[in-house]
């Protein structure tokens, strides 16, 4: 007896498949209130931690704010935007505990990680490096172009965070569907047929 | 039951989902989620916008600036944001009309956006816009806008739990 097994095995594959075997993950993707309320929670406080950050870049790139200091944007709205970050990763990670095997396989779903990476480092060497001499520049309307670039890689990183989280939704790319060589390796799909024992 | 059922407006939901428009976005594989993408990317760029000067009111955030200064900052990126979420929103409805008019998440946010709207521009802004207005009043403004809004959001993602 002979069927496709989707997925190449993985340490990150196995990781998944025990994640799969937990009662509870079942549980929530299968509930009818709890899956949907972490769902929108994980949404909505996109508001919170973008929608703050945004107000925030645009300080940063000067074209919002311009009176203001850019240390009094960042003092003030910054917690908020973490708090939010904070609840998103909460969120997050059980809508991932919930439906663990797709998610693990979906291209989607690993170039949001690699986003988030990009997006986390560009906080670090903004708040490490770039705001180092930010005396100089706190109240400038139009902060140097190193200070307007990070804002931008920022608005570039989150706004593809968004999209790739939305995308997820979508079956295009999925191993159980036939898939592009490019596909299979970048989702970690199985390329040979297995043999399962009758 | 829906107002769409108890008033009969099925014939003119499906007649807009018939429309061209609305069965080029169905029919397109790539429009469906490039609409979908940019409602997302709305929905934080207005959440953003209308935060900061309802979390002002309410005595957070920008504390430093006055409220006035605070909404006129926000102002162009609330009206941009939300001509993108209208765009797109009705875009998103025509695609799915029929399926709306059996929705009843569907009708609390569009209720609360009406009311959302409405509120903002006739009396959100104008508190705002006068530094002088006691706390109470800011802060309840505030509160209100803060829940009207939220339902928008919340009732809008629960259309597609409430298929």
């Amino acid at each position: 007896m002979y069927r496709q097994t989707p997925y190449a095995p993985s340490p990150l594959r196995s990781f998944a498949e025990w994640l799969d075997t937990h009662a509870w993950s079942t549980a929530l993707h299968e509930s009818l209130w709890m899956y949907p309320l972490v769902n929108s929670t994980h949404v909505l406080t996109v508001t919170l931690f973008v929608g703050l950050l945004l107000m925030v870049d645009l300080r940063l790139l000067g074209v919002a704010f311009k009176e203001t200091p850019v240390s009094e944007l960042t003092s003030r709205l910054l917690p908020w935007s973490v708090a939010g970050f904070v609840v998103m990763c909460a969120s997050g990670l059980l809508l991932f505990y919930a439906i663990p095997l797709r998610t693990t396989h979906s291209v989607w779903f690993r170039v949001k990680v690699v986003l988030l990476c990009v997006g986390a480092i560009n906080a670090w060497f903004f708040h490490r490096r770039v705001s180092k001499d930010r005396d100089r520049w706190d109240s400038q309307p139009k902060p140097p172009v190193g200070v307007r670039f990070t804002a931008a890689i920022s608005l570039l990183t989150w706004t593809g965070v968004i999209v790739m989280g939305r995308m997820i939704a979508y079956n295009w790319f999925d191993c159980d569907r036939a898939q592009s060589a490019f596909i299979v390796w970048a989702a970690g799909c199985a390329t040979q047929v297995a043999e399962l024992s009758p | 039951m829906t107002w769409c059922e108890m008033f009969g407006w099925l014939p003119l939901y499906d007649s807009l989902e018939q429309t061209w428009l609305g069965s080029t976005v169905r029919e397109s594989l790539w429009l469906m989620p490039a609409i979908w993408a940019v409602h997302l990317v709305g929905l934080a760029a207005i959440g953003g916008s209308i935060l900061v000067v309802d979390m002002r009111l309410l005595g957070a955030g920008l504390v430093r600036l006055s409220p006035a200064q605070v909404a006129a900052n926000a102002k162009p990126w609330f009206l941009a944001s939300l001509a993108l979420m209208l765009v797109t929103g009705v875009l998103l409805f025509l695609t799915e009309a029929v399926k709306c008019c059996f929705n009843n998440s569907f009708e609390v946010k569009i209720t609360a956006l009406i009311l959302g709207i409405a509120f903002t521009f006739a009396v959100r802004n104008r508190v705002a816009a006068r530094d002088d207005a006691p706390a109470w009043l800011m802060k309840g403004v505030a509160a209100l806008s803060l829940a009207t809004w939220f339902t928008v959001a919340a009732a809008g993602r629960w259309i597609g739990f409430s298929g």
